[in-house]
């Protein structure tokens, strides 16, 4: 596998896959080959739901697991001299083995010894048919030679014990062959083994399975159950073998905590121990889980452990992907005691889920506690059970429906073919969480930190001068102190932010950098959704463990004897209870993590290894906690850093096999900021006693500078802002427990050196080395002995700092006053040499290294070429694009600015996430345009509706942002004005919340969706997708390629916000650097590059700043801040504030009357830029951008560096580069395929003809099936292009469609669109519906009751900005999720129903899900819920519950009911107006709290009469909100000055 | 940090002045403090810029903005904002040895560079500095802190003006001992009397004097390094010497008649004024009176501001002063001088408002060169011719006056002030240990490092640097004391 090979940037282990995913079985447990035939079949109907490579015939993978077909094989072994013993007495090994002769013969001399140290019998191999005909090329050139190994039970065995026995083979054959084998031992997979169930997988396509294996088109070739799943990877490397299914599941999904799950695994291995395996043969399977196997092969790979050593599959996928019961409202006690039990034993494998799962007897799928995949079942009246990612991927006669339903957030479902009858979640759980008393082992065993004696010790505030040394020892600096922790105890809350990071990365500051700098945090983009950890905190849990492991293959009353700590921040008191306690079973050990401050080399490495061997020592001696602590810091000792200290004990445990007997809790003075908590538990710490932190709070709170709280608040405070703090941390990556981010390492190193990652980080990525561990011992002392000077003269005050406000002597920033000037000072004179000269101060502070492209040179390897020969600046202008900054964000004035500069020359401004103001589609009388030429689509999807998706030259999906990757927003009421409002779709007054995740993008095939939707919205448009640069973003690139977008952007970490929490800007994220070079590096080694443009931005400034850019292989850029700079601004960073004194970033008129920036400055700006690169084309002899493009050898790194932090730096994978095919080339020369020309809609367009042409009114019906996706998308946007925003009138288009309508119906359909559908419907139902009308209700021959089914997937409505909608039945999760204008009346909702609603009606004739109206802030919904448990399951954080009394409104809700039964026939709708008197009092009516008063002011103006037009209206709404907003706030500065004042005096 | 809004709820408000008839019948200061509340207003208006402008130090086209001694000046607006007035001085202190002299002399640069000049008056950071340490005196936060030991080594200090005293100053508070030497009879150099008292009370030097010897600084006045001590010897006594002498070399101007009598420096009728105010009150009579006489002062800058201001208190009959530059704008030309350049702008400063107020105009006039001087019979000046001049080009690109043709006139005076700037640095001294200067005179060493060509020996200050503002001095002293720390020591924990 020469090409896995780690070059570059490239690593293997990045790769993420995501799936279609589903099963067919008999629940009857009758077998046939239909049951095989009809889940192949719905493997193509998923064809969609899976990638292709650059070649469409070298899928991603695919396969199928069934039971054993006995008597196809039966028939067929004979033929191949294999004696086949009665069912169940062989097993088989479908087995890869390496295709040379060679390997394949080493392998098999092993598998053969194997099976006889097993103790099993060989009957024979047989060569698996196969036909690779249709494979593409790369599938090919890695086909692996397929072999089915048939292994004998030995007569004295029961069935149970052969099926370890076989387990055991397989692992220990593989460990065998992958230790001796040199050569292909790596292709060497089994991918099944056992008596009871077969795999055919492969690298395919859906359609290609049969195709390869022959035997799968056998009529004799039967089965009860049939498990199929498609793969859709972000790589297209050879990876037969992570195809899917595996031996008991099939993952659809991703596991984020992959990294921490398999240490504890490992960790856990000494504790295993089981009646079931012997010791022998558990060493014969350890390890467990292999670290370069996918994430959902290791989950298979523990399921198969715990399940054969005695627990049943369900009880299994409980313990490992359990619900969230912590918060639960209406959990039941035996389940939340299972729960709870369990999570003192194992930590959840967490991450977006749905599983199906079997051992051949049992089949079932469940799903992640959060429900972030979707999965749709039904049984027909053949006691036939299809379950899969969508709807009506089998044809079936509706007619024999019985029960449609879907999996929920956390549930599962199994059939049970041995009882032949589906168990449903609540029996299935009950029946398994009342095996064992589970309360009463908690009640007994467990502990809470509370029940801990309290120890009399305490430790006392130090003293102002021994703080103050302390701080100076720790690094702290003024701004620190002030800034962030200040704020924290203060508010509860991190300090905001605003505009991006443009200082150096800490292995490139001057200033002695706090180690978890180096460590950038990772987050979720495309591959896994980030979760809202403030509106779904339902779902979060920060309870955390000590006091050891126990062996999880059984389960007793002491499996729970741990103490629970509610949260990882233990205060001092807490602290002191764990380090006295003296309990049965806990004992703590402190160690010192202190070196001695004399500078030696080596010192420092002794000093860990000792602390190691005192660590293992300790347990030995019976102590079951480590407390690491550095208190006893002096002026000969230094305080290791405790991130390396807690990560070498816990690596080096883990390494020992001892770490599962301790957990590991932190003392130290380093620690204040999130980040640096986040980082001590990513990598092991169980809690941490930030001491110093403290002790700094309690100072400031004394001398009065934290107001009003006493001591015990600002503690509290602190401890709350850094639990929010993590739990953001946790979300932006997909993880929502903390026992799960414990030791998951979700971090990527930035400047640290491959032999300290290799011992004390192991298994994280650091890819361009860095400090070793004396360099790190030197940062340590510096701070050190400024605070144990060895003489006099320091500073009496902490230094300032400078990291978030540029300080002379602080932190350097790329802006500075200098730079700032020079810039304005160039583009507003014209003077190009001034340019130069600012360049020159920005390069040369690049090359005192601020910046990786600091550090490289220029090399040429051609001649220079005449200036007049390069390309001219015309053709070199369009390739430019500013950032996304939203009309919101920026000004009126400053965004048009932008606009109008971008559309002269050509290049690309971008409209934001905040939608448009239509009057900008007109030009101006000069001719002028200030239409953004790319529109932006983000999770919030303000102001996205046809007309605005009509209007776009690109449309971007920014799946995050450089500033805050993972994290969503919030933009406050008092910001969204009458006109803000407008364009957003919104109330004025009323706060919009961006949730952090696109709600139709959990996975890369769900971007694929909205890419194909965007493309039937706007098939002129370029779809670009954002992503920000991280360890790995180059395979999510290649994925978002595969997934057919036309340009990918990598930005910086670095790039600008508005308004982000201060530790995301710096601590989230990688530089462009890196991120492009991986992604330009992944997409040539792929083959995808030529089909995709590259563009990339995050700090970029100057020309030389672009031609490394173009160098490692981007041809497009975006300046944001260097242009809003010339626009006036002074990078005040206070964007957040609405202050903005330059008119740049505000919505104040006052201040936007004093906004300056011209368009010709930024036009000026624009061609020096391209002046100063054609400059650079010239001397490196490039005539074309497109020749300079991915040319990384015109890059070195400097050879001059010696700097005593950053010399050990190795960029040479950055400027690798990576070699193409001929035919590919380094930069996008062809179009992708976007597979739109079979779509229904250019048929429904045609019938639409006479309706867009002339306004006649037009019918029709069609068939639709799944894989009709997007209906009404494209037609709508030819209504939006010839119409506007206006559309047609009602009723102009009815189109009735009968079948299972794939995902996106009738997105963004339009005013004068009515699509009617009798059948059902996928997800993302009605999405950004933009006024037309739909309805959906059961087919006319179902049998079933409509209200109690599911009819429509998860995720309608988002977005929806207006229309109407029907539907008979229930949907799924996230109904009407950030609707903001739809009027939709629905049956029954899954959880976080009407999530973030800012607009429209939603009326809900049936139950509700959890977690109601999380994040509403406007709109309404009407619920009327006969359980009456409607008000336990909302979120109540925005919302309020009334009655409805108003007679006027109940009418209109009356009128909406009764268009319900018209358009659909319900019969819910007709009992509920039979006797309307009855149920109309039985609404809750739910409606925002802000929203309310907005209304109330709006209903205020309106009744004066003064206004006329409703913009005036709103507008005056908005000034009475502002006006009382401000009378209540002076109220409380009145309060806070007087408070200020006693405490001065 | 501070209040967000400040800057669009409060008008910029200066330190009051006293009442012109009360101040110019005595020589107590011109400005008063501000009221409470109104520092806290003021300090509100600070925008916390994330790029503070006014904490730069920069020069940009010869002209400083920003604070030379980068005051972390958002930081202590924030702190006056929260009344925190002692945290406040802290920090103050922490880049600046002397806010009591820079607070009220210094020309504040740092309005210049303040963010919010782009759109408003800026922030009223020369008062606020002021305020700061006033009230950390009238609290008594200033107190003397004598380092905790001491190094051995020893270090001499020639000079005692601002450059000097705040090197003395570091190098003591990193133990090193100190010996400062002046040549005048009062410690204070250009503080003590280059400057009238009416600008800087007297009192407010010694106090810091005091402040500084009971740090441990050996203060030996009259000595003239050069003349009264060899430097040799002084090389072989003390470990390092720092020359911080000033650029004290007046311009003259060689024009017929400047042997007359009753033509003057200004800085000898200065100097005479203040050691006679000190010393008697003015009683001994040594000191050049400008009482009943009508006073010319040649120059436009600060110097000739304080002659007029002190010729004023004499009760001149009349004071001229004359510029051979043209008269600057009254608003910023933002075409040429854009933010945030040092604003070329017309400054009308206490000195010609007291003109204004007793002579009911200006007495400045712009674009007058003087020809000649003439003198009565018995030497004294009596008069000036004087021409006007236009600027222009010459071939190298140079401005030069040109007389306006026809223009001459002549102006009466009994006395002539010569107010146009210092040279440099005395020779005798440089001389004598055998300095390289630069082409301009001064002695020549790099900023930043401020070694000379000897080892040891250190220049800093208007010495090195040529004529300059207070808070370039105490910024060269501090970086030199730094740099001697570093010779002497190997490193160095001053900020």
């Amino acid at each position: 596998m020469n090409s896995k090979q780690q070059k570059g940037l490239y690593r293997p282990e990045f790769e993420h896959s995501s799936c279609g995913i589903g099963f067919v079985a008999n629940l009857k447990g009758r077998k046939s080959h239909k049951i095989i035939s009809d889940a192949l079949s719905m493997l193509f109907r998923m064809e969609h739901r899976g990638g292709t490579g650059f070649d469409l015939k070298s899928g991603d993978g695919a396969g199928i697991l069934i039971q054993m077909p006995h008597a196809f094989f039966a028939d067929i072994c004979p033929l191949e001299g294999i004696e086949l013993p009665e069912p169940g007495k062989y097993g088989i090994c479908m087995t890869f083995f390496p295709q040379q002769e060679g390997p394949r013969e080493a392998c098999r001399a092993i598998f053969d010894r194997s099976i006889e140290e097993v103790g099993l019998s060989l009957l024979g191999y047989r060569p698996v048919p196969s036909d690779n005909s249709d494979l593409g090329q790369t599938s090919r050139e890695s086909e692996p030679h397929a072999q089915q190994v048939f292994i004998g039970c030995p007569d004295d065995m029961d069935l149970d014990t052969f099926e370890r026995k076989l387990f055991i083979l397989r692992r220990y054959t593989e460990h065998q062959i992958r230790q001796t084998v040199a050569d292909g031992g790596d292709d060497f997979t089994i991918i099944s083994s056992s008596h009871k169930t077969i795999n055919y997988k492969g690298q395919f396509t859906t359609a290609q399975v049969p195709l390869y294996f022959g035997d799968l088109q056998d009529e004799r070739m039967v089965s009860s159950i049939a498990l199929v799943h498609s793969r859709f990877s972000t790589n297209t490397f050879p990876s037969w073998k992570l195809a899917q299914p595996f031996r008991y599941i099939a993952h659809n999904g991703e596991i984020n905590t992959i990294r921490g799950n398999i240490n504890w695994m490992r960790a856990r291995e000494a504790l295993l121990k089981c009646s079931a395996f012997s010791r022998d043969e558990l060493e014969m399977i350890f390890p467990i889980c292999d670290e370069r196997a996918s994430d959902s092969a290791n989950l298979d790979m523990v399921v198969e452990m715990l399940v054969l050593s005695g627990r049943s599959l369900p009880h299994v996928l409980m313990m490992m992907i359990p619900e969230a019961w912590q918060h639960h409202t209406t959990m039941s006690e035996t389940k939340k005691a299972f729960y709870e039990f369990y999570s003192a034993l194992m930590e959840p494998w967490d991450g977006p889920a749905s599983i199906c799962f079997t051992d051949g007897v049992l089949v079932g799928a469940t799903l992640d506690r959060n429900g972030l995949r979707p999965s749709r079942y039904c049984v027909t009246d053949d006691d036939t059970v299809i379950m899969a990612s969508e709807s009506g991927v089998i044809d079936i006669d509706p007619a024999t429906v019985k029960f449609r339903g879907r999996l929920q957030p956390g549930k599962m479902f199994v059939a049970d073919l041995a009882e032949g009858r589906i168990i449903a979640d609540e029996e299935l759980k009950n029946d398994i969480c009342s095996r064992q008393p589970y309360r009463q082992w908690i009640d007994n065993g467990l502990i809470y930190l509370d029940d801990l004696e309290q120890p009399t010790e305490e430790h006392l505030q130090p003293n102002q001068e021994r703080l103050f040394k302390r701080q100076l020892a720790f690094g702290y600096s003024y701004e620190e102190l002030s800034e962030i922790l200040a704020i924290m105890g203060r508010d509860g809350k991190e300090p905001l932010g605003s505009m991006g990071a443009d200082n150096p990365l800490a292995v490139l500051s001057d200033r002695p950098q706090q180690l978890s700098h180096y460590f950038k945090q990772l987050f979720a983009q495309v591959t896994n959704p980030p979760i809202d950890p403030i509106r779904e905190k339902v779902i979060m849990d920060l309870r955390t463990y000590v006091g050891g492991f126990k062996n999880i293959l059984t389960e007793s009353p002491e499996h729970c004897c741990r103490i629970a700590i509610p949260q990882p921040v233990l205060i001092n008191r807490h602290l002191e209870k764990l380090r006295y306690a003296d309990h049965k079973h806990f004992q703590t050990k402190t160690l010192e993590i202190l070196f001695k401050a004399d500078g030696l080399q080596g010192r420092l490495e002794k000093t860990l290894a000792r602390i190691c061997r005192y660590a293992e020592d300790a347990i030995e001696d019976g102590y079951s906690i480590i407390l690491l602590s550095d208190r006893g810091m002096d002026s000969d000792h230094a305080p290791i850093p405790s991130l390396l200290a807690t990560s070498a004990v816990h690596h080096h445990l883990i390494r020992s096999g001892k770490r599962g007997k301790v957990d590991i809790v932190v003392e130290c003075g380093d620690v204040r900021e999130v980040h640096h908590f986040a980082t001590l538990l990513g990598y092991g710490a169980s809690a941490v006693n930030p001491y110093l932190a403290f002790e700094s709070l309690v100072d400031m709170c004394e001398k009065g500078i934290l107001g009003e709280a006493s001591v015990d608040e600002v503690i509290a405070n602190y401890v709350k802002a850094i639990n929010d703090g993590l739990m953001k941390i946790f979300s932006k990556m997909g993880i929502s427990t903390l026992a799960s981010y414990q030791g998951a390492q979700i971090f990527e190193i930035l400047g640290i050196n491959q032999e300290v990652v290799n011992t004390y980080f192991s298994g994280s990525v650091s890819r361009i080395e860095g400090l070793g561990l004396d360099q790190i011992a030197e940062e340590t002392l510096r701070k050190h002995r400024k605070g144990f000077p060895l003489r006099g003269g320091g500073g009496k005050v902490l230094d300032s700092g400078g990291d978030y406000s540029w300080r002379q002597g602080g932190e350097r920033h790329l802006f500075n006053p200098t730079t700032i000037r020079l810039l304005q000072e160039a583009t507003r004179e014209g003077d190009f040499e001034k340019y130069r000269e600012y360049c020159k101060t920005i390069d040369e502070q690049s090359k005192a290294a601020y910046t990786l492209r600091g550090l490289m040179e220029f090399q040429s390897t051609k001649k220079p070429v005449p200036l007049e020969e390069v390309e001219p600046a015309e053709n070199i202008l369009k390739r430019f694009a500013t950032g996304a900054m939203s009309f919101g964000s920026i000004s009126w004035e400053a965004h048009t600015t932008l606009a109008i500069a971008m559309n002269r020359i050509g290049s690309k401004s971008n409209s934001g996430e905040g939608g448009e103001d239509p009057v900008r589609y007109k030009l101006l009388p000069n001719g002028d345009d200030r239409c953004s030429a790319t529109k932006q689509v983000a999770s919030g999807r303000f102001g996205v509706n046809s007309y605005y998706l009509s209007k776009a030259k690109e449309l971007q999906i920014k799946m995050a942002q450089g500033a805050k990757p993972g994290e969503g927003g919030h933009l406050p009421g008092h910001k969204v004005s009458g006109w803000i409002g407008r364009t957003r779709n919104s109330t004025p007054g009323v706060g919009l919340i961006s949730p952090p995740p696109h709600h139709d993008i959990y996975s890369i095939e769900d971007l694929a969706q909205l890419i194909f939707d965007l493309k039937n919205a706007n098939r002129d448009a370029r779809i670009n997708v954002k992503l920000v640069s991280e360890t790995g973003v180059g395979t999510v690139a290649a994925g978002v390629c595969k997934a057919k977008a036309d340009a990918v952007l990598i930005s910086g970490y670095d790039g600008g916000t508005g308004a982000s929490p201060i530790s995301s800007i710096k601590h989230a994220g990688l530089p462009w650097e890196l991120g492009l070079a991986e992604t330009h590096q992944t997409l040539v080694r792929n083959r995808l590059r030529n089909r995709i443009v590259v563009q990339t931005d995050g700090q970029l400034k100057t020309s030389r700043d672009l031609a490394v850019a173009t160098l490692l292989g981007a041809e497009e850029w975006g300046v944001a801040t260097a242009a809003l700079v010339v626009e006036g601004c002074i990078m005040m960073r206070k964007c957040h504030s609405n202050t903005c004194p330059v008119g740049v970033a505000t919505q104040r008129e006052d201040l936007r009357a004093k906004y300056t920036g011209k368009v010709e400055h930024v036009i000026t700006f624009f061609e020096f830029l391209v002046q100063g690169l054609r400059e650079i084309m010239a001397e490196l002899g490039f005539k074309t951008i497109n020749e300079m493009i991915g040319q990384a050898d015109c890059l070195k790194f400097r050879d001059t560096v010696e700097h005593w932090k950053y010399s050990g730096l190795d960029l040479s994978p950055i400027i690798f580069r990576e070699r193409s095919g001929e035919e590919e080339g380094l930069y996008c020369s062809k179009n992708q395929n976007h597979q739109m020309d079979e779509i229904l809609d250019w048929k429904l367009l045609e019938a639409a003809g006479p309706a867009l042409e002339k306004g006649e009114c037009v019918e029709g019906s069609y068939v639709v099936n799944n894989t009709d996706r997007a209906v009404g998308t494209l037609l709508s946007n030819e209504i939006s292009k010839r119409y506007e925003g206006a559309g047609l009138p009602e009723g102009t288009i009815r189109f009735k469609l009968r079948g299972s309508a794939g995902q996106s119906f009738g997105a963004f359909a339009v005013r004068g669109v009515e699509l009617e559908l009798e059948g059902d419907a996928n997800d993302y139902f009605g999405k950004g519906l933009s006024g037309g009308h739909l309805s959906v209700y059961p087919d006319s021959t179902a049998q079933f009751a409509a209200e109690e089914n599911i009819i429509i997937g998860n995720v309608a409505f988002y977005g929806a900005t207006g229309g109407k909608a029907f539907i008979r039945g229930i949907a799924g999760e996230r109904f009407c999720v950030r609707n903001s204008g739809a009027e939709v009346v629905v049956e029954g909702v899954g959880d976080h129903g009407c999530e973030y609603m800012t607009g429209g009606r939603a009326v809900i004739l049936g139950p509700t899900g959890l977690n109601f109206g999380a994040g509403m802030s406007g709109g309404i919904a009407y619920i009327l819920d006969e359980s009456g448990e409607f008000p336990n399951r909302c979120n109540m954080g925005m919302i309020e519950l009334e009655d409805l009394e108003d007679r006027e409104e109940i009418d209109s809700l009356h009128a909406l009911i009764e268009e319900h039964h018209t358009k659909t026939g319900s019969t819910v709708a007709e009992r509920i107006l039979n006797n309307w008197e009855r149920w109309s009092r039985q609404f809750y009516k739910v409606m925002p709290s802000d929203y309310k008063r907005m209304l109330n002011y709006i209903s205020k103006v309106r009744s004066t009469g003064k206004y006329s037009e409703e913009n005036d209206i709103m507008d005056a709404a908005f000034n009475m909100h502002i006006k009382n907003m401000l009378i209540e706030t002076q109220a409380r500065d009145v309060e806070m000055n007087i408070a200020q004042v006693v405490h001065s005096q | 940090m501070g209040k967000p809004t400040g800057f669009l709820e409060f008008n910029r408000k200066a330190n009051p002045s006293r009442p012109m008839r009360e101040r110019l019948a005595d020589w107590d200061e011109v400005y008063l403090l501000r009221s409470d509340q109104m520092s806290v207003n003021q300090g509100a208006r600070c925008m916390d810029c994330g790029v503070p402008f006014c904490h730069q130090s920069a020069v940009i086209e010869g002209a400083a903005t920003g604070c030379p001694i980068n005051n972390l000046i958002p930081e202590w607006n924030d702190l006056i904002f929260r009344g925190r007035w002692k945290d406040a001085l802290d920090r103050l202190h922490h880049t600046n040895n002397f806010p009591e002299f820079t607070g009220r002399v210094c020309p504040a640069p740092c309005e210049a560079g303040c963010v919010l000049g782009i759109i408003d008056p800026p922030v009223s950071i020369h008062d606020n500095e002021w305020t700061i340490i006033d009230k950390g005196f009238e609290n008594g936060w200033v107190v003397a802190e004598p380092p905790g030991s001491r190094t051995g080594k020893n270090v001499a200090v020639i000079g005692s003006g601002p450059a000097g005293l705040a090197c003395a100053a570091q190098l003591n508070r990193a133990g090193h001992l100190v010996t400062v030497f002046e040549r005048d009879d009062r410690i204070g150099g250009l503080l003590m009397y280059g400057i009238p008292n009416m600008k800087l009370d007297k009192s407010v030097v010694t106090r810091r004097i005091d402040l500084l010897a009971a740090e441990g600084i050996e203060f030996r006045a009259g000595i003239d390094v050069g003349r009264d001590l060899e430097a040799e010897e002084l090389i072989d006594q003390f470990d390092a010497v720092v020359l911080a002498c000033g650029a004290t070399k007046p311009r003259d101007l060689p024009v017929a008649g400047r042997e007359l009598k009753n033509i003057h420096f200004a800085m000898d009728f200065l100097r005479a004024n203040t050691k006679s105010l000190l010393d008697s009150g003015l009683s001994d009579g040594n000191f050049i009176s400008a009482e009943g006489k009508r006073v010319v002062v040649l120059g436009g800058g600060d110097t000739g501001t304080d002659c007029v201001a002190t010729a004023l208190r004499h009760r001149a009959a009349y004071v001229s002063q004359f510029e051979i530059l043209p008269m600057p704008g009254t608003e910023r030309d933002n075409e040429n001088n854009p933010w945030p350049q040092w604003p070329k702008t017309l400054k009308v400063d206490y000195g010609q408002r007291e003109a204004i107020y007793t002579q009911g105009k200006d007495p400045r006039e712009y674009l007058v060169m003087t020809r000649k001087f003439e003198g009565d019979a018995d030497g004294n000046v009596k008069a000036l011719r004087i021409v006007t001049v236009t600027w222009e080009k010459d071939e190298q690109g140079r401005f030069f006056p040109r007389e306006f043709p026809n223009s001459e006139r002549v102006v009466e005076a009994d006395l002539v002030l010569l107010a146009m700037g210092f040279l440099g640095p005395e020779d005798y001294l440089a001389e004598q240990f055998g300095l390289e200067r630069d082409p301009r005179t001064n002695i020549k060493a790099d900023h930043g490092c401020y070694a000379t060509n000897i080892d040891g020996v250190f220049s800093a200050g208007d010495a090195r640097r040529g004529q300059s503002l207070v808070v370039w001095a105490i910024n060269e002293g501090r970086g030199c004391a730094r740099e001697v720390d570093k010779y002497l020591m190997g490193d160095s924990y001053l900020p």
